[in-house]
């Protein structure tokens, strides 16, 4: 059973992301418009959109505490704002701003934030060995942190991942890996990339326990992730636990989506999981105006972090040089390109 | 000889221009009707033609069996490429991004390209990986390397590195024809795909009929007396452009596009260095052990009576950043180039 008060907690989440998304869309377009060109506008570089993945996110990480480690792919934000990255932080981040995250050097597909021991990487299934590496520090150092390795289905076929599964298990390592089953590798349904519909069957390949949520319901996947990152925290082992979402955007801003059949997408809009929380919260007894509240307080966070992050200031450009090393070796390497220095139009 | 081929089959007289991407396609079909055993392997190939539309309407005329979509599994079906070319098929596989080449680097260097030496030449590997590379659009460290110096620094790949849709169809039915395997990496910024729009450049005259270009042949993009500028890729064109502004002040640069790193061209190099006496090498890898120094120590060996001075112009040895102040700081431009060749001819 999830409280009451959980799912509120959820919601709030996954109505923040959705809303967060949306107003990220509409900041990334401007600029866009009439041609799109990706390099254009106030935020450029590629943008993978979330919405649909919300009660992944949501439902996982709120069993998850501040020293728990979280990795997530190239598809971060519902992930970090449910671990609670610094919203504001964030935002600059990806408007390419100082006081972002990294100081503008990641950018959306790279965000961390040490704080909740949150990171991202834009390799697919590339995050899966470092939070095994996470659930082993837990384990040597006998702290009850666990770790969760976030990443889509079609990257449960990258040895990455497969090596992680192997290792975690062996190593009886407190890590959960949640696949999020969104059916479409950017154009590539599943069905084309792996005969296994249920990606959890491979834990059995690596003697580890595996889950699976079949529908797009947060109290499922919270249900489910109570008892995965509860036995990585009473130190029983690794779980696998695959959870279906849907994708209501294109794989990134300007894809096209020619591929996709209009069927297939009716189909994933109606399985909002964001409307069936909020008739979960009215079974509840939840009523309309705690709702809409919890739904002002997203929109006001979202639109606050927004405003914050467009009014800080661009990076000097000379901070790239900075944070390749944080004791950069002096004297025997400069970065500094020379003819920087003695070139120039005089 | 690069000169004379352009005169002959290049440009205007070709009656039609096509983006570098359409280039591409046109040799791989071409290859494909002609030769059964080529086929093509990659994430989003079919449907979607290809994310930098590298595959663009080839699953319409060949159907899923030879342009095929394949899991995230790089190991699995680049090492499948050199298994199946080992077995005399010419398969085509392609890195979405240069940058995941870490994921399934075996496969490449330790397979693919040494295969044909461990086996003392009897076996050989005619493949053709292909690769998008490069930045300028903002997708940060992991999605804008090129990567060019790791490849050519592995013995065993030829590497190839087209600047214009001319240059991209000739190197194509080259690369698929050639019994060893090559690494064709397109720069994402020169492929003509909408929403990367691309320099005026890239897009060029093109013959209808197959034809090829030898590897190991620079093309001299631009002639000129005062300063040799070696390059390749997208600075290519930044290369020309920044011409244009030096020739305002009487500066007549001779833009050398190397087309292949490997074999490299050190002939056409070191004749436009002995003609020039000034030396530039521009290039959107990183500075350190790679294309910059190579080019730079190639002309060295050869004797430094010709060389009057040296600059290089490269990624500084940082990863890629997001943000747009610095992207644009690392990455070299027009003005870069410009100001090398003034600190070459001791401008101040
Ligand atoms: C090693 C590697 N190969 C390919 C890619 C390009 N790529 C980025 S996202 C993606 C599809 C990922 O699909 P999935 O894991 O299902 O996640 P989704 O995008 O559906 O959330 C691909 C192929 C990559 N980033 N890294
Ligand atoms: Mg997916």
């Amino acid at each position: 059973m999830v409280a009451v008060n959980e799912l509120q907690e959820m919601y709030e989440n996954m109505v923040t992301a959705r809303q967060y998304e949306e107003r990220l869309q509409e900041e990334y377009m401007a600029g866009k418009q009439p041609a799109f060109d990706i390099s254009a506008g106030p935020i450029p570089g590629e943008l993978h959109l979330a919405a649909g993945h919300e009660a992944a996110g949501a439902g996982v990480c709120q069993h998850l505490r501040d020293d728990d480690t979280v990795t997530a792919p190239h598809r971060p934000h519902h992930i970090a704002i449910a671990k609670g990255v610094d919203l504001k932080r964030m935002t600059a981040e990806i408007f390419g701003r100082e006081s972002g995250l990294s100081g503008g050097k990641g950018g959306h597909m790279h965000l961390f934030d040490p704080d909740v021991n949150f990171a991202c990487s834009g390799i697919i299934a590339e995050g899966c060995p470092p939070a095994v590496g996470a659930g082993l520090a837990a384990k040597k150092r006998n702290t009850d942190s666990v770790a969760v390795a976030f990443l889509g289905e079609g990257a449960i076929d990258q040895g990455a991942f497969l090596e992680s599964l192997n290792l975690a298990s062996v190593q009886n390592l407190p890590v959960v890996f949640v696949v999020e089953d969104n059916d479409w590798a950017i154009s590539m349904p599943k069905e084309r990339v792996t005969d296994v519909e249920n990606g959890a069957q491979r834990a059995d390949g690596f003697g580890l326990q595996g889950m699976r949520v079949d529908a797009d319901d947060a109290v499922a996947v919270s249900e489910a992730a109570r008892e995965a990152v509860g036995r990585a925290r009473d130190g029983n082992g690794p779980t696998l636990l695959e959870v279906q979402v849907h994708r209501r955007m294109g794989h990134f801003m300007g894809d096209p989506e020619s591929y996709r059949p209009d069927e297939d997408k009716d189909a994933a809009e109606q399985r909002d999981s964001i409307e069936r929380l909020e008739s979960d919260l009215q079974a509840h007894g939840v009523d309309d105006e705690t709702i809409d509240d919890l739904r002002s307080r997203a929109h006001d966070r979202v639109e606050e972090a927004i405003e914050w992050a467009k009014d800080q200031p661009e990076p000097e450009s000379e901070d790239a040089y900075e944070d390749v090393f944080v004791n950069p070796p002096s004297g025997v390497t400069d970065n500094e390109p020379s003819t920087a220095d003695t070139g120039g139009d005089d | 000889m690069a000169q004379q081929e352009k005169d002959d089959a290049s440009g205007q007289q070709a009656g039609r221009s096509l983006t570098m991407s359409r280039a591409m396609v046109e040799a791989i079909a071409h290859e494909m009707r002609a030769d059964d055993e080529v086929f093509y392997m990659g994430e989003d190939v079919a449907d979607y033609g290809g994310i930098f539309d590298s595959t663009e309407g080839l699953l319409e005329e060949f159907g899923r069996d030879r342009i095929m979509d394949v899991p995230i599994s790089e190991t699995a079906y680049l090492g499948a490429a050199v298994g199946a070319a080992q077995e005399g098929m010419r398969p085509i596989a392609e890195l979405m991004f240069v940058d995941f080449f870490g994921v399934a680097m075996d496969q490449i260097y330790n397979q693919m390209a040494k295969n044909t030496y461990m086996s003392g030449g009897s076996v050989n590997v005619p493949m053709v990986l292909t690769a998008a590379v490069g930045g300028t659009y903002n997708d940060a460290a992991q999605h804008s390397q090129t990567l060019y110096g790791t490849f050519a620094h592995l013995p065993g790949m030829k590497v190839v590195v087209p600047s214009t849709a001319y240059d991209a169809k000739g190197l194509m039915h080259n690369a698929i024809r050639d019994d060893d395997p090559v690494v064709y990496m397109f720069h994402k910024r020169l492929m003509g795909i909408g929403w990367l729009p691309a320099p005026d450049g890239p897009k060029t005259g093109v013959p209808e009929d197959d034809y090829t270009i030898p590897f190991g042949s620079a093309d001299v993009k631009r002639e000129g007396a005062d300063v040799t500028v070696v390059t390749l890729g997208l600075h290519v064109h930044r290369a020309l452009e920044a011409a244009a502004d030096l020739a305002d002040d009487g500066i007549d640069i001779e833009v050398v596009d190397l087309r292949t790193l490997v074999p490299l061209d050190t002939d056409t190099i070191r004749d436009s260095v002995a003609k020039t006496g000034h030396l530039v090498v521009v290039d959107e890898d990183y500075r350190s052990y790679g294309v910059t120094g190579e080019i730079i120590a190639s002309v060295a060996e050869a004797g430094l009576d010709d060389l009057e001075a040296v600059e290089r112009v490269a990624l500084p040895d940082v990863p890629i950043p997001y943000a747009r102040p610095m992207e644009d700081e690392v990455v070299p431009g027009t003005e870069d180039i410009a100001a090398a060749v003034r600190a070459a001819r001791g401008d101040e």
